[in-house]
């Protein structure tokens, strides 16, 4: 195994019973992701993307097959060390941000770090720069229902970065915002993972999405169709900063 | 955490204003209503055992057969060595002698003659002595409503309704017309030291209370006594004790043919308290389950609807690797606290008007006018140690029930199931 693969997936099949048949939304997934990585899975409606992001992201069990994540085998993991994987490790990012709607932004961010038992005054520092770094720690006193999507989702990202996790899996996160919001929260990611080289997977089939990747995996019918490398992609890093600047 | 918690708790009143104001109606209905019962049914047991079985009374056998005509005839003789060795074998009852007569009471007017008249319901203890119980047994000092105790032989009480209907003024005479023990005619002057109102209509009728001694005299009952009543010494009936001691006292005489030997009843077989004091029993016992179960459907309802409002949250928390364990007794912690809280208030309301109506009761004179119940006119609520607990049972159980079911849902779900629930 290549010492820089963090997600190994091989010959993973996932099988849900629909009545008393089987339904396959995944077959013979071959997949290595390395570290620092932003690259999405795409492709139509129903091709089993946001059902191999739960598996990467230990919410559901391979039926065949074995996803190794971080150096564990998702099969293998109990409910606790699946929770403990998730905590320490892995932020997930929604296409409904899912902010618990009677905390501040500042206690939402805060969250995972109370899980992870980690102490006020470290506390305090971490949601404060992670708020900054997706520019919003003039809202940390707002609750969820005064913001706005962009906003909403902007806080998502940061409650998913506050731990400083080693993957990012982000399930359309730009479906409920419009053009300019998506790309500033998209913006905000390719920054994030630059920074802080956290590796980046999307499950989406939007195309500004699709613009920002770096590796565009492909998945129809729930197997994997093409794998591709882009060195340049559509929207540039560069853009992204000239954009942000703009907008401000 | 546990702050997170009860932030998430105080801001969100759906989860915990409207659980809370459930919890604290039903505790409060839970808590006044077995001081009610403890109040009403503890009021008619005692008033019975006061005035009338003790909580173990002592006849003689042919005497308690025919008891309701109080046949003094056949009472039992002897009665100073029966109580001496009764003390010395249940010390832990205070023993009494009493003699309950008929009779009738005549108010004579200056010259001698008789003016007025009427039937006497009449009861003798010990008044007298230094050391008598009774007094306070009967609550005679908070019942005087004119003149005072009497303090010599020849000074009776009388019930204030009876002396206002036979006109009679405190300090004045009258004569007590009955039978002797043998049949032969008895008469007695006394002075009528006071009156008394017990709040009892079958006493406040006709009551007439005379030193135990003078009773003696006048009946031609010398060392006798209709009844000999044990109350237990911290003034509590205690039922199985109570039983054991009358099994045991009764044991002596099994094999006496003697129909003036003594038998003991427990205040449990007596007039039907044993039947009245397993109802009550039952009747508090089965509130409190109905009302234990109802609210544990009501809340487990509330529960629900705030959990399956919530299996987005519970996702998400999953989610951000929240151990499902630990979701799960979050919400039980919520459901404790909202139970603890919920508690505190519906006790200290339902206290509240247990004490109000200890203090000021329900004055049913007029339902029970004519019943020869022992039973007060006022009912009163009794706040007791227990008063302050009782509401916790249902109170916390029911909402700790509601939530563990409720909350079973996140276990039978998947992670992956709640995680879609969140999506939609
Ligand atoms: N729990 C489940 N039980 C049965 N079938 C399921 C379950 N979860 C997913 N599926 C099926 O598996 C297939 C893949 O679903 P998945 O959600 O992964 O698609 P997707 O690529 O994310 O689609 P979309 O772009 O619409 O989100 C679908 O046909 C779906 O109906
Ligand atoms: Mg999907």
């Amino acid at each position: 195994m290549d010492d820089s693969a963090i997600i190994e997936i091989r010959g993973l099949c996932k099988r849900f019973p629909i009545g008393n048949k089987q339904f396959t939304a995944l077959s013979e997934v071959n997949l290595t992701i390395e570290k620092g990585e932003f690259c999405g899975l795409i492709g139509p409606s129903g091709s089993g993307k946001t059902t191999l992001l739960n598996i990467i992201g230990s919410l559901d069990v391979p039926t065949e097959g074995s996803a190794i994540v971080l150096g564990q085998s998702i099969l293998q993991l109990t409910h606790f060390q699946a929770s403990q994987l998730r905590n320490k490790s892995l932020g997930f990012i929604f296409q409904t941000y899912n902010l618990l709607p009677v905390y501040t932004v500042y206690e939402n961010v805060e969250f995972p770090l109370l899980l992870l038992k980690t102490p006020a005054a470290k506390r305090r520092k971490m949601v404060l720069a992670a708020l900054e770094a997706v520019d919003l720690a003039d809202k940390a006193k707002s609750k969820p229902a005064q913001l706005s999507g962009g906003e909403s989702q902007r806080v998502a990202i940061a409650r998913a970065m506050v731990k400083d996790p080693a993957i990012v899996l982000a399930d359309e996160p730009t479906a409920n915002l419009d053009a300019k919001n998506s790309h500033r929260i998209l913006q905000t990611m390719v920054k994030l993972n630059r920074d802080l080289n956290t590796t980046f997977i999307f499950a989406s089939h939007d195309e500004k999405v699709i613009g920002y990747l770096r590796r565009q995996i492909s998945l129809d019918d729930g197997k994997v169709v093409s794998d591709l490398k882009i060195d340049t992609p559509l929207h540039s890093a560069a853009l992204a900063a000239k954009d942000t600047r703009m907008s401000k | 955490m546990i702050v997170f918690l009860i932030k998430g708790l105080l801001r969100d009143r759906s989860r915990s204003l409207f659980p809370v104001i459930t919890v604290t109606i039903g505790v409060m209905l839970t808590v006044f209503l077995h001081a009610w019962l403890k109040g009403e049914m503890g009021d008619i047991a005692r008033s019975n055992a006061n005035f009338t079985t003790g909580h173990v009374r002592i006849m003689s056998r042919a005497y308690a057969e025919n008891k309701s005509q109080i046949p003094n005839d056949l009472a039992l003789l002897g009665v100073e060595d029966l109580l001496g060795q009764l003390r010395l074998q249940y010390p832990d009852l205070q023993w009494v002698k009493r003699i309950r007569f008929g009779g009738l009471l005549d108010v004579p007017d200056s010259r001698g003659e008789t003016s007025t008249q009427g039937p006497a319901i009449g009861l003798a203890i010990d008044l007298l002595s230094e050391e008598s119980s009774e007094v306070q047994t009967l609550n005679i000092e908070a019942s005087l409503v004119r003149g005072q105790l009497p303090s010599m032989s020849g000074e009776v009480l009388v019930s204030d309704e009876f002396a206002e209907k036979l006109k009679l003024q405190p300090g004045g005479t009258l004569t007590l017309i009955g039978s002797t023990m043998h049949g032969s005619m008895a008469m007695q002057n006394f002075v009528m030291a006071g009156t008394v109102k017990f709040g009892i209509n079958a006493m406040d009728r006709g009551a007439f209370l005379a030193d135990i001694t003078d009773i003696q005299q006048t009946l031609d009952m010398d060392d006798g006594a209709g009844e000999i009543l044990g109350y237990f010494q911290d003034g509590i009936y205690h039922d199985s004790l109570s039983l054991k001691i009358e099994e045991d006292f009764n044991r002596q005489y099994t094999h006496s043919g003697d129909e003036y030997a003594p038998v003991m009843f427990a205040l449990r077989n007596q007039d039907g308290l044993g039947e009245y004091l397993d109802l009550a029993n039952y009747i508090s016992f089965i509130a409190a389950s109905i009302f234990v179960g109802a609210m544990s459907i009501v809340l487990w309802n509330v529960g629900l609807i705030g959990s399956l409002r919530r299996y987005g949250e519970m996702g998400l928390r999953l989610a951000i690797g929240e151990d499902k364990r630990h979701v799960y007794g979050s919400v039980i912690i919520e459901s404790l606290i909202i139970g603890i809280i919920g508690s505190v208030f519906g006790t200290l309301l339902g206290l509240a008007v247990a004490y109000y109506f200890q203090v000021h009761g329900l004055d049913i004179g007029s339902m029970v006018k004519n019943s020869s119940m022992m039973m007060s006119n006022i009912i009163r609520a009794e706040i007791t140690p227990v008063t302050f607990i009782i509401g916790f049972i249902p109170g916390i159980l029911s909402t700790l029930l509601g939530a563990a079911l409720a909350g079973l849902g996140i276990y039978k779900r998947s992670t992956a199931q709640l995680f879609k629930e969140l999506e939609t």
